[in-house]
């Protein structure tokens, strides 16, 4: 039997079921996104990929999903969250945790000491700060108090738990081997929506302990461009873009239905400096290539955020670890570049560049292209070096050649954006990366000075705010003074904010974007 | 008809084999170390140390010998497993189902408008000769030597800024899908109104088209019973590489649109090193590949007969 079939209807017989193939897509429950009027909008630059908070918990911490025993506010002080009140033995090694009455997960089950003790103990056996901290129990004592117990005074194990990886989820959430199975957190919003690596929707939860939310749904898209972001913010489409590129903030500016937030974080642009490679070993060859940047023209020109640029490691706004008495003279004291490289045996040869006894000062910058600010910034290094002599170059790579080159040893100078906010108290990673054995990955390299490790050791144990003061004072002259690595600029975070939305608030420490605190303009 | 499909479904284990094996082995051959990647994926570029590359190490059995991993792949293979992703821990197959299926989406909603923009354009063109030819000639190479990306700027500018008629970028309803899929169908129409205006054209002029209208049949009737197959089959046959280009090379697209596709979420895997991930998604679209090509070889042996015997 030969059947016969018409061209033309094979042809529309195609277009049908092509168009039957792409509408099921669209009207699959999952997409049925709440619509325009009930949704703040919000995009930023970050992709997500797993519920697990110790990996992608800054966004559901950010979009409130996720809350933590104790809060911190915008200078890094402790606040009651999930823990009402919290007592410090005399011996400073046990901490004990009041939990707060009737607080809900979003799975209906009531929080209680089982729950935190299960989330905490989870979280310590990841990747994570707690796991590196000296907790040696976790104990619930009984319905409503959880008891930490230290095997040294620690005085950061507050602002470790109000890291996002130490989340509080329900017993439920997890399966076995602790894998996060549910994302049923106690934050004011709850997940609607999960489709990594780009998309989520939180709606409000109900039964919040705390300030109920006023906006239904809020979305969070990941724009990975950030021209593409800044037409989300000028077309409407987002309410809220995060990560806005300076150079397009004067033409937002203008825009009468945008608001455009400048706000400093705790992090900054530094040179990690390999103090043991044979060119930087002596003090005054790395105070030479930190007096060789040209800060002001980085932040100017590319940047675009005069007074952006930083000689100290950590911003005004952490005051025991910034030096009041540092300006930018201070370190011209020491001579110029030249004359300090002249003064180590450097000359220029026929062609300008530096030599020491036949050998060229060669230095390989390596930086990641996470942020594309770090590779334009690393090229004008490489100019302004390249200016004094030194053949530079500059290697854009992955984010992780950075701990790698520290552990093999390989790296000679790294770009970086180092977040000191990481753990609201910035002792956290400047223990992590000038603490011990000649440095840490993302800090100092085979540079070590045992009064600093000594003293930042002591400083996990001192309570004294005085005493706190003066040593982490100290510490920053110390560091200021060897240069084991040279800051070049902070971070000003910029944010647009659709004039629709009320009540925004921009969080230094990046833990939350206090939806439920805002809502639309009637 | 039978031995064609045969021997593609041979080729279908082969390919599986191939593209698995050769991924494998270019991954492993990448400089930097694999327990690094991951953990920067994993964690983000501020929580990525050494501590996190030695748990992930130690995690994932990292040290195990290739040839170890391999075999492992091979025989979950072999049982039709994907395994799970590296950094996210999820199933890779229902990660490249979400992606695959996106990227499939866009694929055929652009290579519907972009028929629906080539073929009346290219047979116009040959039908009309100059100046249209000429005119369309140009602007078609205007449009194919912009970067698409420059094309989707564009678009937005006009359909998403000045109109305010679709979204910027997202997926998620019918109106994210418009700006990408006309993007991309402009971007295809450029070259293959050029193939259907050729085809036509050497149709046009071929003897029996010219005989069927001396015999005394009308333009139209002329057109739709001599036309319509003889053009058909080289028209046919390029949109169907076109097709399998776009589901792996449209990365652009995706990332301006943030459209969350395959090419993009292969580049991501590759920058992570989630072999997974990469031998999954590149094993998927090798079959693709494969039955798109059977489907577009079937449709021209339906068109065109004659060839039968020889394929």
């Amino acid at each position: 039997m030969t059947i016969r079939f018409s061209f033309g209807r094979v042809m529309l017989s195609v277009a049908v079921l092509s168009v039957s193939y792409v509408a099921p897509v669209f009207t699959h429950s999952a997409y049925a996104t709440p619509n325009v009027t009930n949704t703040l909008s919000i995009s930023a630059a970050f992709e997500f990929t797993s519920l697990d908070p110790s990996k992608n918990g800054f966004i559901f911490s950010r979009m409130q999903m996720l809350e933590t025993l104790v809060d911190v506010d915008e200078n890094g002080l402790l606040l009651p969250a999930l823990a009402k009140s919290w007592q410090v033995s005399d011996d400073a090694k046990t901490w004990t945790f009041e939990l707060r009455d009737k607080v809900y997960f979003h799975d209906g089950s009531l929080m209680d000491a089982d729950a935190v003790v299960n989330s905490l103990r989870i979280a310590q056996g990841k990747h994570g700060a707690l796991r590196t901290a000296p907790v040696t129990s976790i104990e619930a004592v009984d319905e409503s108090t959880v008891a930490i117990t230290l095997s040294r005074p620690y005085i950061l194990l507050g602002a470790v738990l109000a890291n996002y990886a130490n989340s509080v989820l329900s017993l439920d959430a997890y399966g076995k081997n602790g894998d996060v199975l549910a994302l049923s957190g106690t934050g004011p919003y709850q997940l609607y929506q999960f489709s990594p690596p780009h998309k989520l929707v939180v709606d409000k939860f109900e039964d919040y302990w705390g300030k109920k939310a006023s906006i239904p749904y809020a979305s969070y898209l990941t724009g990975h461009r950030a021209e593409s972001r800044v037409l989300q913010a000028r077309s409407g489409q987002a309410d809220i873009v995060f990560g806005l590129d300076p150079a397009s903030l004067p033409s937002l500016k203008r825009l009468p239905n945008l608001e455009v937030h400048s706000n400093p974080i705790p992090r900054t642009i530094v040179l990690k400096l390999n103090s043991g490679h044979p060119f930087m070993k002596d003090v005054n060859a790395r105070k030479a290539l930190s007096l060789a940047i040209n800060r002001q023209g980085i932040a100017k020109g590319i940047l675009r955020v005069p007074g952006s640029e930083a000689d100290q490691l950590l911003p005004t706004s952490m005051s025991n670890w910034h030096l009041a008495n540092v300006t930018s003279k201070t370190e011209a004291e020491a001579g110029t570049p030249e004359s300090l490289l002249a003064s180590l045996g450097w000359k220029k040869n026929s062609n300008g560049m530096l030599e020491r006894e036949g050998v060229p000062f060669h230095l390989t910058i390596i930086t990641y292209a996470d942020r594309p600010e770090l590779t334009t910034v690393a090229t004008a290094i490489q100019a302004q070096w390249q200016a004094i002599g030194i053949d530079t170059k500059v290697e854009v790579t992955n984010s992780s050649a950075i701990p790698m080159g520290h552990q093999d040893g390989s790296l000679d100078v790294a770009l970086i954006a180092r977040n000191y906010g990481f753990i609201a108290d910035p002792l956290g990673v400047m223990l992590s990366d000038f603490g011990s054995n000649g440095g840490g990955d993302w800090g100092a390299m085979n540079w070590n000075n045992e009064k600093l490790s000594a003293d930042l050791m002591t400083l996990e144990e001192t309570s004294d705010p005085v005493k706190y003061n003066k040593m982490a004072q100290h510490s920053a002259q110390i560091i200021y003074d060897e240069r084991p690595m040279i800051p070049v600029s902070s971070y000003v975070q910029q944010t647009s904010v659709n004039k629709r939305v009320k009540g925004f608030r921009f969080d230094p420490f990046e833990r939350s974007f206090y939806l439920n605190e805002m809502e639309f303009v009637k | 008809m039978k031995a064609m499909l045969l021997k593609r479904a041979l080729q279908l284990v082969t390919v599986v084999w191939g593209v698995g094996t050769l991924t494998f082995i270019l991954m492993r051959s990448l400089p930097g170390d694999m327990a690094y990647r991951i953990a920067a994926s994993r964690y983000g570029q501020d929580n990525v140390d050494s501590n996190a590359a030695a748990l992930v190490r130690e995690e994932l059995k990292l040290d195990q010998g290739a040839l170890t991993a391999y075999w492992h792949w091979l025989t979950d293979l072999l049982q039709f497993k994907l395994g799970d992703s590296l950094v996210s821990g999820l199933p890779v197959m229902d990660t490249v189902q979400h992606m695959l299926g996106h990227s499939l989406m866009l694929a055929f909603a652009g290579l519907m408008v972009s028929v629906l923009i080539a073929v009346p354009l290219g047979l116009l063109s040959a039908w009309r000769g100059n100046p249209f030819d000429s005119i369309l000639m140009s602007l078609s190479s205007v449009i194919r030597a912009m970067p698409v990306f420059v094309l989707g700027v564009l678009f937005i500018l006009l359909f998403a800024l000045h109109w305010n008629w679709f979204p910027v970028a997202g997926f998620g309803s019918p109106a994210h899908l418009v700006l990408p899929a006309v993007t991309l169908a402009l971007s295809l129409a450029a070259v293959s109104n050029r193939v259907v205006r050729d085809s036509a054209k050497r149709t046009f002029a071929a003897a029996f088209y010219q005989f069927s209208k001396v015999k005394g049949l009308s333009a139209w009737q002329t057109f739709r019973q001599h036309g319509v197959r003889n053009i058909a089959v080289p028209v046919v046959a390029f949109f169907g590489i076109q097709l399998v280009s776009m589901i792996e090379g449209i990365v652009m697209i995706e990332s301006l649109f943030s459209w969350p596709g395959i090419g993009h979420g292969l580049a991501h895997a590759i920058f992570a090193r989630d072999i997974p991930v990469i031998q999954g998604a590149a094993l998927v679209m090798g079959v693709l590949f494969v039955l798109l090509n059977t489907l577009v070889d079937v449709i021209c042996l339906w068109i065109d007969p004659r060839g039968a015997k020889t394929v």
